[in-house]
């Protein structure tokens, strides 16, 4: 970590206010039956920074990604991205707002080539209307969309693949298509869910290259983890829950020594038996 | 066994205006099923729709134009009253309404309740006047080439009837091959990633579904020109089924398979129609195995293994593309 951390100086504890963040939640909570599944007071993200969300399995972390992105209905509180409110905001709209999200088991669109999946993220293109569709004249957006998608493909290293159907992809190639295509919405901020999970350690640095990538083209990153050395090497920050609090927050050098984080992952009494 | 009147008779069939009902309404079920992933098992429905709102038109007063206006409008209608209970849900509830819905409004036009709009079993006849007023050949003339002839009557509708296939798919494929039709084909692969792109997939299954329905409209339409009719007898649930053999057998999400579809179908119908027909009435040793109902039926025997042989070789239809279908869904 270099002098300059973009999150120096903020202290490590949970629900603290951040200099300047993108997304802000308030009193969220969801329950599933007597569940309560997420039950957070208050969240900031900051912005232009790799915020990873980290807990155990059950911890509610896969649940608040969808309570923000809109693909399930928080029972109580509010949440805004640049001030915005996104709560009862259906998730096709909250795309369309700049918080794209990826899915946890790799969604590719199979029956249709890398090059239609790539077309099918983008924002009021005339042609996706009815009347736009029938009349024509969506040929010009549709040439620079295909022009930015040929440079995002080539920056994944998917460029050989443009004419494939996306089925036909490796399971790595998949996960690297979603993150180009999400990146085809133009998003201000980009949600992963568990990028890494089922993937070679090989293709995990290479993934981990272009989320920095993300972070450096200006973007908001926040992305949910398990293991806890991937988030220590690219992390700015570190959120970590368990059952479906935030239980702590900090820069992710303090989170692995944290008393309660450690607490969460192995139980609370882990290390009495030997003492 | 008479080879050459088994083949006219198929033939004849197979480019027969009933086949280009089927081809213009599996165009719509393949917008639905081939390119959207929508489970319609009531499409005969929209076709029963179509024609009945035509025929009520008529009953009250309306010239033609305007009855064929108002029965597309309300089988698109169907499609909206249909959709948007169930689009949000998935994907079965929309095939256990439509299946249920499809039956419901057959029984409910053939009611005696129902019997003062829809005249009930008898159904509606005496619209189709202006249609036939139009068509250019004497209607009891023969056209054609020795025993392949069709009257003049059955030209108009003929050419009618293709031509209506011939507007439909180019519709389908100005659609299609449009950003709109490419939404649609994402949404048949992955609702959740469709979403997440930026897609309202309701308003687009919606869309499909009514348009579908718009088009079998017009199948109902063309149907009850065709037989000066409109009874709700011809809309069987079996169609629906019949229709889906159609779009999977020309090959599901491809333009040009409804129409292959439908024309294969109808012939290896039809040509097997003829041919157990014939042979019931030529070989002795058919006739005494088969009555000639019984040999009518053995038809359908024939069309299901040919059915069978077709999932087993050629799962992606006629015209699919193979390597679309082996994709499994990881």
């Amino acid at each position: 970590m270099n002098a300059e951390h973009p999150m120096a100086g903020v202290p490590a504890q949970p629900g603290v206010p951040k200099p300047d963040p993108v997304l802000v939640a308030n009193g969220l909570q969801r329950s599933f039956g007597g569940l309560r599944a997420v039950d957070v007071d208050h969240l900031e993200i900051p912005r232009h920074t790799i915020t990873s969300l980290i807990g155990p399995n059950g911890a509610g972390k896969t649940t608040l990604f969808n309570l923000f992105t809109g693909f399930d209905e928080a029972d109580e509180g509010d949440w805004h991205l640049n001030g915005g409110p996104l709560a009862g905001i259906s998730a096709y709209q909250v795309a369309r707002k700049g918080m794209v999200r990826t899915f946890q088991l790799t969604k590719s669109l199979a029956r249709l080539t890398v090059m239609d999946n790539m077309l099918v993220a983008t924002k009021d293109h005339p042609g996706e209307n009815l009347w736009g569709a029938i009349t024509g004249g969506w040929k010009t957006t549709e040439a620079a969309n295909r022009e930015r998608a040929v440079e995002l493909l080539a920056r994944f290293g998917l460029e050989h693949m443009t004419d494939e159907f996306a089925g036909g992809l490796s399971g790595g190639q998949r996960k690297l298509l979603e993150m180009a295509r999400a990146l085809m919405m133009e998003p201000e901020v980009v949600m992963l869910d568990e990028p890494m999970a089922g993937v070679n350690p090989a293709l995990t640095q290479s993934l981990l290259t272009h989320i920095t990538g993300l972070r450096d083209d200006g973007k908001t990153v926040i992305f949910v983890e398990h293991d806890m050395d991937v988030v220590q090497e690219i992390s700015d920050w570190v959120v970590v829950m368990a059952q479906g609090k935030i239980i702590a927050e900090g820069l992710p050098g303090d989170i692995a020594r944290n008393r309660a984080v450690i607490d969460a992952y192995l139980g609370q009494h882990h290390g009495e038996a030997a003492s | 066994m008479d080879w050459s009147s088994v083949l006219i008779d198929g033939l004849l069939a197979t480019i027969g205006p009933i086949t280009a009902a089927y081809a213009v309404s599996a165009i719509g079920l393949n917008l639905q099923f081939g390119y959207a992933g929508l489970l319609n098992f009531g499409h005969v429905a929209f076709m029963l729709v179509g024609a009945y709102g035509m025929g009520i038109a008529a009953n009250f007063g309306a010239p033609l134009w305007l009855g064929i206006i108002i029965g597309i409008l309300a089988a698109m209608a169907l499609g909206l009253l249909l959709g948007i209970p169930t689009l949000r849900l998935r994907a079965d509830y929309l095939a256990i309404t439509t299946i249920a819905a499809a039956e419901a409004i057959r029984l409910l036009v053939r009611s005696s309740w129902a019997q003062p709009l829809t005249n009930g079993v008898f159904g509606i006849q005496g619209f189709a006047g202006p249609f036939f007023a139009l068509n250019p050949f004497p209607a009891a003339e023969l056209y054609g080439f020795g025993d392949f002839v069709v009257t003049g009557r059955k030209l108009w509708v003929m050419i009618v009837g293709w031509t209506v296939v011939a507007l439909m798919t180019l519709l389908i494929a100005r659609l299609i091959h449009s950003p709109w039709g490419r939404v649609l084909k994402a949404i048949r692969e992955d609702e959740d990633a469709t979403t997440s792109l930026g897609k309202n997939v309701f308003a687009y299954k919606l869309q499909a579904l009514m348009i579908g329905g718009g088009i079998a409209g017009v199948a109902g339409i063309l149907l009850a020109l065709e037989q000066q009719n409109v009874t709700p007898d011809a809309y069987l649930p079996k169609i629906t089924f019949i229709l889906y053999v159609i779009v999977i057998l020309g090959g599901a999400g491809t333009i040009l398979g409804p129409i292959v579809g439908a024309v294969v179908f109808q012939f290896m119908f039809f040509t097997i129609d003829a041919l157990m027909v014939n042979a019931q009435a030529n070989i002795s040793w058919v006739g005494d195995l088969l009555t000639p109902a019984a040999a009518g039926q053995v038809k359908l025997v024939f069309v299901g293994i040919g059915m069978m042989l077709l999932m087993i070789y050629r799962p992606q239809g006629i015209l699919g593309n193979r390597e679309e279908v082996l994709i499994d869904e990881r």
